[in-house]
Formats: C-alpha cells, sequence, structure tokens
C-alpha cells in the first residue's frame, strides 16, 4: 500500500520502496505529491549505466487501472486517441487521453491484458484526475478499476535487462515489445511489459506492493544499477520522448506535439476531442514542438527557459531541457511558430539573461549505432 | 569530509585563500559531493565591483544550477577558464584546479571574520 505523510498542509506519499531506496543512499525529493529518489550516485552514470548494461527505477507512484466488461475495447477507443482494435490479446499501445477542446490530458499505456479486461499504465501525478475523468465517461456494465496502491512497479532498463530478467524467470518469456504478461510466481501474481521511457530495450514490471522491495533487490543483485527520476528524465529527453505537465498539457494538442502516429482520426465514432485534431489537421497546424539543440557550448537548457528570434523577440519558451550525458550537448523541447519550426532553424535561448544559439533538429537526438 | 585547515569559509560552502590582498574562492568538498556532478560554471565578469554576499558565479549540476556569492566586498579579477572546458574539477579537485574565481579584497580584515576551518567542521556535522 503507499502511505501518505502528512507534513504541514501536504501529504505527500512514498512507494512502498521508499525504505530501501534510502538505504541505497538516494537523495530523495519530492515529485508529483511522491518522495522519490533523484538519484543514487550520479545522475551521468546512472544514465550511462542505463545506456550500457541495465539500471532500474521505482515507477511504483504509476497509476495502473483495470477496465472489464464486455465493449471495454470500443468503449476507451471513443475515449482515447489510439485504436484499440489494432490489438491482439497481450498487445499494448501509447494512447492519449485528450480533454473536449483537443487538450492533453494525460498519456498513457494500453494493454489488451484478455478479452474485455483492459490493463492502463497512467501518471502518477494524473491518477486521480484520469480516474475521475474515465468515471465521468464509464458506461453501464463496464468496471473501471484503480488498483495503483495494490502494485509496486518497477522499470529494468538497457542493454542488459532481457538477460537479467532470464535469470530471474528462467522459465518465462519476455512479451515482445509493447506486449504483457502475467503469471503466478510462488503464488504471487506478477505482470510484466515490453515497454520504457528511456529509448533502450527493457521493460516494467509489476508485482504486489509488499513484495516491490524484495523484487527491486532481486535485480539489483542481478546487476541492475538503481537509477532515479533524474537520470529518467535525461534519458527520455534524449530520445524525445514528451513528459506530461512540461511537453504535453492541456494546452496543446497531440497533432502540435507531434504524436499524430497515434491518434486515429479514422476511428468509428471518433473519440473525444477528436473533432478539433480533425479541424487542426485540416486548417494546418500554427505551432508544433520541436527538438533544439545547442550550437555550442553553453549553459544548461531547462524548462520555462525563453525561446527568442535572433533578432531578439522572444516567440516561446523551453518545455523540457537538459545537458545531454550521451551527446554531451544541450537539449530540449520547445513548441514554435510554424515559420521557425523547420529544420535548421535557429533561435537563441536565454539563460539568465545571455543567450545561447539553438538548431531545431530532426528528433530524436540520440539514436542506438 | 576534506577541510583543508589553511583555509576559511563561509554557510554558503565556500573557501577562500588568502594572499596579499586577493583571494581565491571555490567551493567546498562537502557541497561538490551535495551537487554531484557540475557540468556547467558561469564565471562572473571580470573588474566586476561587488559587496560581500552578491551572487557572482553559477555553479550547474544536471538537476539545478546554484549561486555563488562572493565572501567578501572586493573586484573581481580572474576566473577560472579551464572549467569552461572541464567543469567536472570543481567535483574531483574542489580546493586546488577547481578553484572559481579571484577577488582583489577592499578590506584584507574581512577574512578574518570569516569561519575557519574547526567552526565550519561544526557546521557540516
Amino acid at each position: 500500500m503507499s502511505r501518505s505523510l502528512s507534513r504541514v498542509n501536504n501529504t505527500i506519499h512514498e512507494t512502498p520502496l521508499a525504505p530501501l531506496h534510502i538505504e541505497l543512499g538516494a537523495k530523495m525529493v519530492p515529485f508529483a505529491g511522491w518522495n522519490m529518489p533523484v538519484q543514487y550516485t550520479s545522475i551521468i552514470d546512472e544514465h550511462t549505466a542505463v545506456r550500457e548494461h541495465a539500471g532500474i527505477f521505482d515507477i511504483s507512484h504509476m497509476g495502473q487501472f483495470f477496465v472489464e466488461g464486455d465493449g471495454a475495447e470500443a468503449w476507451l477507443n471513443s475515449l482515447l486517441t489510439n485504436n484499440v482494435a489494432k490489438l491482439g490479446l497481450g498487445e499494448g499501445q501509447y494512447t492519449i487521453m485528450l480533454n473536449e477542446q483537443g487538450g492533453v490530458i494525460d498519456d498513457l499505456i494500453l494493454y489488451r491484458e484478455a478479452e474485455g479486461r483492459i490493463f492502463l499504465v497512467v501518471n502518477a501525478s494524473m491518477i486521480d484526475e484520469d480516474f475521475a475523468w474515465m468515471s465521468k465517461y464509464l458506461p453501464e456494465g463496464l468496471d473501471l478499476k484503480n488498483e495503483s496502491d495494490q502494485w509496486a512497479a518497477m522499470a529494468v532498463q538497457g542493454p542488459h535487462a532481457a538477460a537479467l530478467f532470464t535469470e530471474l524467470f528462467p522459465d518465462q518469456a519476455l512479451p515482445p515489445r509493447n506486449g504483457m504478461a502475467s503469471w503466478t510466481h510462488e503464488g504471487e501474481l506478477l505482470m510484466v511489459c515490453s515497454t520504457g521511457y528511456t529509448g533502450e530495450e527493457g521493460y516494467e514490471f509489476f508485482s504486489s506492493s509488499a513484495n516491490g522491495s524484495l523484487w527491486f533487490q532481486r535485480f539489483i543483485d542481478a546487476g541492475a544499477k538503481p537509477c532515479g527520476l533524474g537520470a529518467r528524465d535525461s534519458l527520455r529527453l534524449e530520445v524525445c520522448y514528451p513528459l506530461n505537465g512540461s511537453d504535453l498539457s492541456p494546452s496543446h494538442t497531440p497533432l502540435e506535439a507531434g504524436l499524430g502516429f497515434f491518434c486515429d482520426l479514422e476511428k468509428e465514432g471518433g473519440f473525444v476531442g477528436s473533432e478539433i485534431l480533425v479541424h487542426q489537421k485540416r486548417d494546418g497546424l500554427k505551432r508544433r514542438l520541436v527538438a533544439l539543440k545547442y550550437t555550442g557550448r553553453g549553459a544548461p537548457p531547462r524548462a520555462h527557459y525563453g525561446v527568442f528570434t535572433k533578432e531578439g523577440e522572444q516567440i516561446s519558451e523551453l518545455t523540457s531541457g537538459v545537458l545531454s550525458p550521451s551527446l554531451r550537448e544541450g537539449i530540449a523541447l520547445a513548441y514554435l511558430p510554424l515559420d521557425h519550426a523547420k529544420i535548421g532553424s535557429l533561435v537563441d535561448v536565454d539563460v539568465r539573461g545571455r543567450r545561447f544559439e539553438a538548431k531545431v533538429v530532426k528528433k530524436p537526438f540520440y539514436k542506438k549505432a | 569530509m576534506n577541510v583543508p585547515d589553511h583555509l576559511r569559509y563561509t554557510s554558503d560552502h565556500e573557501w577562500i585563500l588568502l594572499d596579499g590582498d586577493t583571494v581565491t574562492v571555490g567551493i567546498t568538498d562537502h557541497a561538490q559531493e551535495e551537487l554531484t556532478d557540475v557540468v556547467f560554471v558561469e564565471l562572473p565578469e571580470n573588474g566586476r565591483s561587488c559587496d560581500a554576499g552578491d551572487p557572482v558565479a553559477v555553479v550547474e549540476s544536471v538537476k539545478a544550477a546554484s549561486d555563488i556569492y562572493i565572501p567578501v566586498a572586493g573586484e573581481i579579477v580572474e576566473g577560472n577558464i579551464d572549467l569552461e572546458a572541464d567543469p567536472s574539477l570543481v567535483n574531483t579537485d574542489p580546493y586546488g584546479a577547481g578553484w572559481i574565481f579571484k577577488v582583489r579584497l577592499k578590506d584584507a580584515a574581512a577574512v578574518d571574520a570569516l569561519m575557519d576551518a574547526s567552526a565550519y567542521k561544526g557546521l557540516i556535522g
């Protein structure tokens, strides 16, 4: 179970793994109302471990929902952007929950676990809001369950992640990319999904809350390096995965964010927000989320730094930014007006009054050799 | 935790080395250990005249940018340009090659008022 610790007027939650993180020497910070490890040793070392070997992240703060009943798939098709009908049993897809104005409420992964049973993994910051939104639209005859407190979850990512899984579970195969599997191990129900947020091979593993720490430690003993939110952010940004709350928000449609591939505008009956997207596609986008890379050395780009034309006019601000550990260059994302969004366009990023030049580049910043 | 005896310190975790009417300033071993990977240092502008406590430089780790304050009043005379090519010197050699800037003191006696090594050790516990 997640525990709630009240601090003055803030309630901060802890995952069941929090005592283990502290024992492992993690620096803990509040994130979306959760006390989470930002790093254990060094963000750069943890980032590198994931790119070169295997790292493990506690993602127990994220939400786990189940939708059950006849017509679950059809209902979720009317609520989310991607097409559930594309999925076979055991297959999953990245999908987006929009508000009625076509803005993003949350991005999530949906898995067809079984006939009439769908598993959804949502962002920690949005558990309550997603649940309320889905409950509002839930039809008679379908069951929506929030099991977030019952599950511990951890992401194991990197070129050796698969080998670690086989070491712990020699008789259980990892599902193909984006797939999920569930099985019972010594009486405990476990799930594994071949997805991740780092651009490396790997999976997300789900166990009972009570055994979360045991499993986290077992993966570490098998060779996974514990990694915190700092490395999680630098890894995902290098491969241009958006972060809800920064790169994605109710103020932008997924088309503006470059996520059109995950929005099936041909779906019969449409989905919440689809009309806005159809109009936007017809009329053309006015701005796009672009990848910006510094053209030289400079102070690290960070979210909310201003973006200026070369002539000095502010046109935007960064939604995300970091000094890339793998590339050793400043990388960032920003929504730019269309005439500045072409590959090769030059802008200036303002850092404490100094300007550093950046260029619009193709996504992703980092690609495996 | 390394706290050299010949240096002075501030409660903001800077160290000060006095040499005539000039001081060299950097951040302590305790500070670099808290920050972990230093990825960028913004040096102060040479020639700038400052009051004690003015923020004059910035040391950036992956996750955060930290202000560095001038511990005594004076004029900035030099910044450590080696930190442009290799900011990690602040982590690997905080009291030596990782020095950040030098100040020509307005008043040399101001250094005596700064914390000594044993007081700083008491502060960081």
